[in-house]
């Protein structure tokens, strides 16, 4: 027994006094346990985990969009995704979403919700957002019109025709509306917008929801290069808050953003670590280049 | 991009101009709340006064044609509103509405028919056709037609729950665009098919005529006539209320959300199902008061009203007028029947060319109808 071993344990028994009584360990602490309550429509995160998918596979008349993949992201987490044409990138979000049912496999989102018995308002409601490749905007109503139909309410019929704007609801638009550099284009048509405020009025769209998990497929697609280096921004600053899902093609923004890329090929997962170790990986480059 | 981080806290840093969000907009404008004042005194003042009152040689007279008349096309203008809030801000083309409208209007013939008494040809309680058939007594779904309580209920509750029942499948099932459109065709003509038959009940190919008298009131007197002018001009003017403040709620962008993109609104938490069958259902039942406001003076209702003729006109007058913007189906449903009651007299065998041409012409150069023509025009005065 020397005196550093003896300190190197000591130090060891804080951390795990210290993980315990804060409660955060890698299982999810003592809240992880048997006997905690999972309450209905709450996400339960305590595993570390906010969204999961094992084994999923899908087929389109043979073709195998999606073939056994697994993956899994965490709460907070910025995960970028890339892979060439038909990997099965916007498949895997259709069946995230619920567009799509898969022929096999499980996908949760949080520890208790199984989201293959949902549909896709209850998956939006839940607080999964998605913004589509191409931007989908509602062309006839403003801008503000957009983002007030988005915002996180009831959504019944009944509740639509009284639905009043409160104070705290007003102030959170504005604030959003900046956010997104809209502010001053609240009164245009939202079809008038260019095409890079539109992925912006999208992504406002999606905030406007308060999503814990959002699903982003090719948000700077068509931005300009001082558009794209705002949305990046707008990326990191959203991190931590939410969790976020991003598909690109664009390898400099995902040098931006990224922390950890995964990189799909038919339907599966290829390579995952940070762009540097992917870029390097002899399978991601034979595939990139291969074709 | 460590230098401007303004993106990432913008609400807590930087002090932000106070920003006016733009707020609930007003049932009517103040020009519009005139043009409803205007319309109102018209209806229930000046027609009266210039039918009742005005003698018959005077230049002023409105004659009782033209009574007749004007009162069937407001019954037409309220389908005409109907189709507006289902296809014009729903984006949901439906070829079925004229058995909505026929439907309220059987309802209102029961009554009618019940209300004529022994004074039928036949001198018998039942109507007429009933004993011409050789039966003995009521069928079961005429039991509530002695009521007029009851017949107003079902005048919103028969078009109501039919299409309830229809759009609860065809929506659920996700049903859209002309494929909807060909299934709700199908249905006004499957109906008609099975009002033709004498076994149904509801009177045959000859449909319900020779109505005597309603809540006991001669039907056919001019004082009756008027009352049921204004009665039609007043639900009309009622409907279009009731139509803006639907539309001008959230209620009414979620339906236009759900025109310009559907998946869009799904994504955004709304289930459309429900928002689709709701504004079909209200719809049909505004059908539903049109055909009961129309049997009474026009005096019949037979199965071709449920013909898929009369279903696309609907569809027509709502183009012709402007889709989206509730007074253009309004105008439209004017417009077309006007021309039509016009060119019937003077140029009977042209006016199906003239309805095709109009709707091609309209198609193709008034996208928004007379409505947008007007909003151009206006527009370019300026």
């Amino acid at each position: 027994m020397t005196p550093d071993l003896l300190d190197e344990g000591a130090q060891r028994r804080d951390q795990l006094q210290a993980a315990r009584v804060s409660g955060r360990t890698e299982s999810g602490g003592r809240q992880a346990g048997f006997s905690r309550i999972a309450l209905p429509g709450e996400v339960d995160v305590t595993h570390g985990r906010i969204l999961y998918l094992e084994d999923v596979s899908v087929s389109f008349d043979g073709f195998k969009a999606i073939n056994n993949l697994s993956l899994d992201i965490a709460p907070g987490e910025l995960r970028c995704i890339i892979g060439p044409n038909g990997a099965g990138k916007t498949t895997m979000m259709d069946i995230i979403t619920g567009k799509t049912r898969p022929d096999a496999g499980t996908v949760f989102f949080g520890s208790t919700i199984d989201l293959l018995r949902y549909n896709e308002p209850q998956i939006a409601q839940m607080g999964i957002g998605r913004k589509f490749q191409k931007p989908t905007v509602f062309e006839q109503l403003t801008v503000f019109e957009n983002l007030e139909l988005a915002l996180k309410t009831n959504k019944g019929v009944a509740a639509s025709m009284v639905f009043r704007l409160d104070s705290a609801q007003s102030d959170h638009l504005a604030q959003l509306l900046h956010t997104i550099q809209l502010a001053h284009d609240v009164n245009r048509l939202a079809g008038n917008l260019s095409h890079g405020q539109k992925q912006w009025l999208e992504i406002g769209i999606l905030l406007v929801q308060e999503p814990k998990l959002l699903l982003l497929d090719e948000p700077v697609a068509g931005m300009t290069d001082e558009e794209t280096a705002r949305t990046a921004e707008l990326f990191l600053s959203l991190k931590g808050k939410h969790s976020l899902m991003v598909v690109e093609h664009d390898m400099s923004f995902i040098r931006a953003i990224s922390e950890i890329v995964t990189v799909l090929c038919d339907g599966a997962v290829l390579a995952q670590g940070t762009l540097d170790q992917v870029q390097a990986d002899e399978r991601v480059i034979e595939v990139y280049l291969g074709r | 991009m460590k230098t401007e981080t303004g993106v990432a806290a913008p609400a807590e840093s930087v002090p932000r101009p106070a920003l006016e969000l733009p707020g609930r907009s007003a049932l009517l404008s103040r020009a519009g709340w005139s043009a409803f004042v205007i319309a109102v005194l018209l209806v229930c003042v000046l027609a009266p006064l210039l039918n009742l009152v005005v003698p018959e040689g005077s230049a002023l007279h409105l004659s009782d044609y033209a009574v007749a008349l004007l009162g069937k096309i407001m019954c037409y203008a309220i389908l005409a509103l109907a189709m507006d809030l289902i296809w014009g801000y729903t984006g949901i083309l439906s070829l079925g509405h004229g058995l909505f409208f026929a439907l309220g209007g059987y309802v209102m013939g029961m009554y009618l028919m019940r209300q004529i008494g022994r004074e039928g040809n036949y001198k018998s309680d039942l109507p007429d056709f009933m004993v011409f058939l050789d039966w003995k007594e009521l069928p079961w779904h005429w039991a509530l037609s002695d009521s007029f309580v009851a017949t107003l209920v079902l005048v919103l509750l028969v078009p109501g729950l039919i299409a309830f029942v229809f759009g609860y499948f065809a929506f659920r099932s996700r049903i859209k665009g002309v494929y909807f459109s060909i299934i709700t065709q199908a249905m006004t003509f499957a109906a008609m098919l099975l009002f033709f038959r004498n076994e149904t009940g509801f009177g045959g190919n000859n449909g319900f005529t020779d109505f005597k008298r309603i809540l006991g009131i001669a039907i056919a007197t001019p004082g009756m006539r008027m009352f049921l002018f204004v009665l039609t001009g007043c639900t009309l003017l009622g409907f279009f209320l009731l139509a803006r403040a639907l539309v001008r709620a959230k209620f009414g962008r979620v339906l236009q959300a759900i025109r310009d993109g559907e998946s869009r609104v799904m994504f955004c938490g709304y289930s459309p199902v429900g928002y689709k069958l709701a504004i079909w259902t209200i719809s049909a039942m505004m059908c539903g008061v049109a055909g009961a406001l129309y049997v009474p003076q026009v005096g019949i209702i037979n199965p071709s009203e449920m013909s898929p003729a009369n279903s696309i006109e609907i569809a027509i007058w709502a183009a012709v007028g402007g889709r989206a913007s509730l007074i253009g189906p309004i105008v439209g449903a004017f417009v077309v029947n006007g021309a039509k009651s016009w060119l019937t007299v003077a140029y009977p065998e042209f006016w199906l060319y003239f309805l095709g041409a109009l709707f091609i012409a309209v198609t193709l150069f008034l996208p928004n109808g007379i409505v947008g023509l007007a909003r151009r025009w206006k527009r370019g005065g300026q």
